[in-house]
């Protein structure tokens, strides 16, 4: 297998590959994070931002409590987040378990929702702590049920210790299951991994292993999505594509709870990797209560008025 | 808190005011002390003031938790933040320097002019260990020219957690509550006998300030009952004991020697010293070279 | 799919800028004569009439503050008078967004840098002072060391109210009473200060604002009852200076120009970097005496750094300082615009390759667009002379020591980046530059604790921090 001719497949390529990359100045992160959390998006640009957060947005309930009608709920808030108002894009996907996707897939066909990806957590979510096997099995039973995208977690314990082949490996393996019938995203859960440089490393170990799309965080942990956190990962994805003409995703996920947080986001994207990412195709959003914020500062832009909760559905 | 005012002359009965309950100051709330009990403090012609809570062991061990739940977050504060905080109590205190004045001069027997004396003296000595907390490092930190290609540097640091047991007075309280929260410790007070009427006051002050929770914690009490504890407990770092009667310190002092607890007393100077001696110096060595 | 930023124009409705100014001597606003447009450098709109200070003026001010001093000032305790810093401090704080706009509108930078960067720092000096004080005696200066009366200030344009900030709130602190004339472009937010030192109740002709021109700074300077001058501008000026009070009894600081060198190792963190180059030369238009303005960069990773460099440049929003998403303003005047200008085409004219990122300046105002110049050696003027504008002169080095003579080569000395990963490389530059402040994996920091000064031909003495405090104090016993 190639990864891009830039290693080889063994640990000590990859580890002298990581090696060699430049470290992130934690204080010089910030401050360029904290810099464009500044700029100021009103008028038409922020209801095109709003929009665009909508159609990013990978709707998501991951809690032991789920059950058929849950998810049914949130397939329907995805096709159409606001019944009233047939303008509101559908968001960008519906993140569920594995043992959801059959259900989600068979309700989103039914209401019109084809064009509403199912992305399955997977690898024993969030935790990664399980065999290889369960987690190859955990993979192809969701892509089996329907799931045409797979949000994988690494080996965080493998991580730290040093482990970087290992949780190489564990990466390519599960793409090679996901072949052509669904896109990888790979969790790193930043909160966990804690510094950039760590962030730094994953991304590049992620991206060379086929990775997708690169992902914060499982939700379950704080902090996630940082600003700064995504700034290293938008600019590994940058980098990355200068090198290998291949463009990578990334996926914030968890702490971006409303509008500003979604439009700080969609500004650190046209800041760092560029426009060209400003898709659901290379862009995503992991969160539940932000849609109906976003809806909320919608409706404000259109009627001139502040909105209330009661006036957005619940899913 | 009992009026010292009759209300203007009219026929019928004097407006009845509505007195204030004393309760604990802790980690930004007020609860009653755990024991259930009160102590009595009346004004110096006998009439009746408040019944302020006697505070336990349980609420010292209670507050000592807040205190160091706190520290760490106070401390990372920048230096600026915090004597911007204080400047802002300093600001509250301005405002009510009438009440904290009729409080004292009903509390300790003093005359309205002493008392309001003493309370712009604490203000204003509030705004002095203020304007401290940026200038430690300019007082009390160095770069060390040691013999080899080393950077060398000494910071100063706060210790951690705090016990001061003042002496019965609102300016002694200042006194000993500013010096050891301006460097980024957090503090536990012991507050005597009729000095909770003002004490009480000034947690009202701090709990609407911007000062976080836990920074500053206040018990009413009796030194007596309070003291030994705060003199063993194994997470409290250093203890001004100032206000407790001289005969008194040796035990503390023994007893803190478990944890070697930085245990001072101070004669009244006004100094930065007051701050330093419940800080802590750390010198840290760097190569120079290419 | 673009994403364009609608404009997000701060308000102007919160300044009340008056058609006219005088002076503020003694507590008062007196009508001046001979006044001359200040304009808005963005759009060449005059902004108000400012008054040309003359002899009679500068007379009237000085009288006041020695009047201050000796009976008011002097006689308070250094409690009281930190007590009028705080409330300066505060009011500052109530008002800042007014004081931003004025500036912005008054200067030309960004709004977001008024707001974000400026007028924060001008609330922090003044409250950082207003500490000291009563807390002289720890000043490391011995006991009771005493003011020296009072104090000539003389300020420049590029940060209006932050360089009055760094003169007045150490002078006060200090004891002294003060005549400060703002610098001829830019005195509206020093007139507004004024309102501030009323509304605080300073007493009268503790602070005294004269504006003007050169002339006016030459009658404070040679004033004899100014007892110690602080001046910041060109160091052209401040040679100046020094001739006129040789011989005589006066104090001066003088914080002048610099080239400063921003070094880049090969193992530096490389995105921050970037930004820390970005930083340190568009920063305020380059408008900065310790602007990073000679980059001197690893050989080995030149070639990558720089293309990082044009791509972050493309992102540098440049157009109506008043708008919260701009970047980098207006050129503050006419006359600098020819400046940049005039050294610019000697860059090209000398053999350095110019490159700026295509930029759609607008026809009205002083525009420059943010430019790098490679292939610039020693010998290059640009790599010699202060620009104070938006161009970044690149130099390349092969060993530490050939970077540490590079940087050090100048008779400037004020300012000097170093940007690695390896602590002791850090620690090694910073001990071999020849510059008073040196910023290592960061750049443009300031801070009231911070002691801010040069070395060599970029001035005399310190100001903030502990340093600071010196100029303004005679040693006690």
């Amino acid at each position: 297998m190639s990864f891009y001719g830039i290693v080889d497949g063994t640990e000590s390529s990859l580890k002298h590959f990581l090696a060699q990359l430049p470290g992130v100045d934690q204080v010089g992160a910030d401050a360029r994070a904290a810099m464009l959390a500044t700029r100021s998006i009103k008028t038409t640009s922020k209801r095109w931002a709003i929009d665009t957060a909508i159609s990013m947005v990978d709707l998501t309930t991951l809690e032991g409590a789920d059950t058929a009608g849950k998810v049914r709920a949130l397939c329907s808030k995805a096709v159409r987040p606001d019944p009233t108002d047939q303008t509101v894009p559908s968001v960008g996907a519906i993140c569920v378990y594995n043992d959801m996707v059959a259900i989600a897939r068979t309700h989103l066909d039914a209401i019109g929702g084809k064009h509403v990806p199912v992305a399955a957590v997977s690898t024993a979510f969030p935790s990664g702590r399980a065999s290889m096997a369960v987690k190859i099995q955990d993979t192809q039973d969701a892509i089996d049920a329907g799931a045409a995208e797979i949000d994988m977690v690494i080996d965080r314990g493998a991580f730290l210790s040093g482990e970087y082949g290992l949780v190489f490996d564990e990466i390519v393996k599960i793409r090679e299951v996901c072949g052509d019938r669904a896109h990888l995203k790979v969790i790193f859960e930043t909160g966990e991994l804690v510094t950039y440089d760590n962030v730094r490393k994953a991304s590049y170990l992620a991206m060379l292993a086929g990775a997708d799309f690169i992902k914060t965080s499982t939700g379950k942990v704080a902090p996630a999505a940082t600003p700064p956190v995504v700034l290293v990962m938008l600019e590994a994805v940058r980098d990355f594509y200068q090198m290998t003409q291949r463009r990578i995703g990334v996926k914030p996920a968890g702490g971006i709870r409303n509008t500003k947080d979604a439009i700080k986001q969609l500004v650190l994207v046209n800041e760092t990797a560029g426009p060209e990412w400003l898709t659901p195709e290379y862009f995503r959003i992991g969160a539940s209560a932000l849609l109906n914020d976003l809806l909320m500062q919608r409706m404000k832009m259109d009627d001139g008025y502040y909105a209330s909760p009661n006036y957005v559905t619940i899913d | 808190m009992a009026s010292s005012k009759k209300s203007s002359t009219n026929k019928s009965a004097p407006r009845l005011e509505v007195k204030k309950t004393y309760k604990l100051f802790i980690n930004g709330a007020f609860p009653r002390s755990e024991s259930g009990r009160v102590y009595e403090v009346s004004a110096s012609k006998g009439a009746f003031i408040a019944n302020p809570c006697l505070a336990s062991r349980k609420d010292l061990r209670d507050a000592v938790v807040a205190a160091r739940a706190a520290q760490s977050g106070w401390a990372k504060a920048t230096a600026y933040n915090r004597g911007q905080i204080l400047y802002r109590i300093a600001e509250m205190l301005e405002g009510r320097a009438d009440q904290f004045a009729s409080e004292i001069a009903l509390a300790s027997g003093v005359t309205p002019k002493k008392a309001h004396d003493e309370v712009l003296a604490a203000i204003d000595r509030w705004v002095w260990y203020a304007g401290w907390s940026d200038k430690l490092s300019a007082a009390f930190g160095a770069t060390n020219p040691v013999s080899g290609p080393y950077y060398n540097f000494t910071i100063p640091e706060p210790q951690g957690v705090i016990a001061v047991a003042p002496a019965e007075n609102f300016l002694a309280l200042i006194d000993a509550i500013a010096p050891a929260i301006v460097s980024g410790n957090t503090v536990v007070a012991l507050v005597p006998g009729s000095a909770a009427i003002a004490a009480m006051s000034f947690a009202e002050v701090l709990a609407t300030s911007d000062l976080p929770a836990g920074v500053i914690n206040i018990l009413t009490g009796s030194h007596d009952e309070l003291a030994p504890w705060a003199a063993s407990h194994m997470d409290i770092d250093g203890f001004d004991i100032s206000g407790i009667d001289k005969k008194k310190r040796t035990e503390l002092k023994v007893a803190g020697a478990e944890n070697l607890k930085r245990i001072h007393n101070f004669d009244g100077a006004i100094s930065p010293s007051r701050i330093y001696a419940f800080m802590e110096a750390k010198t840290v060595w760097h190569p120079i070279g290419v | 799919m673009t994403f364009e930023y609608a404009p997000a124009p701060e308000s102007r409705a919160i300044v009340d800028i008056k058609a006219k100014y005088g002076h503020f001597i003694d507590g008062k606003f007196l009508p001046g004569k001979k006044h001359f447009a200040t304009i808005n450098p963005a759009t060449e709109e005059i902004l108000s009439q400012i008054s040309l200070g003359g002899a009679s003026d500068v007379d009237k001010a000085v009288a006041a503050a020695q009047k201050a001093y000796t009976k008011t000032w002097s006689k308070l305790s250094g409690k009281e008078r930190g007590k009028y810093l705080y409330r300066i401090a505060r009011i500052l704080q109530e008002r800042a967004r007014e004081f931003a706009v004025l500036e912005t509108l008054d200067n030309g930078k960004p709004i977001r840098e008024t707001r974000d960067i400026d007028i924060p720092l001008v609330a922090a000096h003044f409250f950082y002072h207003a500490g000291w004080a009563d807390k002289l005696d720890y000043a490391g200066l011995g006991k009771s060391p005493q003011p020296h009366g009072v104090a000539g200030q003389i300020i420049p344009w590029n940060f209006p109210l932050l360089m009055l900030a760094w003169k007045v709130a150490p002078a006060l602190a200090t004891g002294n009473t003060v005549v400060l004339k703002p610098a001829e472009n830019t005195s509206l937010t020093a007139l507004l200060f004024a309102e501030v030192c009323q509304q605080a109740e300073l007493p009268d002709g503790v602070v005294n604002i004269v504006t003007g021109d050169g002339s006016t700074g030459a009658a404070i300077v040679n004033h004899p009852g100014i007892h110690k001058i602080a001046f910041t501008g060109s160091t052209e000026v401040g040679k100046k200076i020094a001739r006129a009070i040789a011989g005589t009894n006066k104090k001066a600081t003088l914080e002048l120009g610099g080239k400063g060198a921003n070094i880049v190792f090969d193992d530096a963190p490389l995105e921050e970097t970037v930004e820390g180059i970005v930083n340190g030369i568009f920063f305020n238009q380059g408008h900065v005496c310790c602007a990073g303005s000679r980059l001197i960069l690893q050989e080995g990773i030149a070639d990558e750094l720089i293309e990082k460099l044009k791509v972050r440049m493309a992102k540098i929003r440049v157009g109506d300082p008043l708008d919260k998403n701009t970047d980098l303003g207006a050129i503050n005047s006419r006359e600098q615009l020819s400046k940049i200008q005039e050294l610019t085409s000697a860059g090209d004219a000398e053999g350095a390759e110019r490159w700026s990122p295509a930029c759609n300046l607008s026809a009205k105002g002083f525009w420059f667009a943010p430019t790098i110049f490679t292939g610039v050696t020693q010998a290059h003027r640009i790599a010699r002379e202060e620009i104070f504008g938006p161009v970044l002169s690149i130099l390349t080095f092969r060993t530490p020591q050939e970077a540490i003579e590079k940087a050090n080569n100048t008779p400037f000395g004020l300012s000097a980046g170093v940007w690695s990963e390896k602590g002791s490389r850090i620690l090694w530059a910073t001990q071999q530059l020849r510059a008073g402040v040196v910023w290592a994996n960061t750049f443009n920091k300031f801070d009231p604790a911070s002691p801010f000064g040069g070395y060599k031909e970029s001035g005399w003495g310190r100001e903030g921090g502990k340093h600071g405090l010196a100029a303004y104090l005679k040693e006690g016993k």
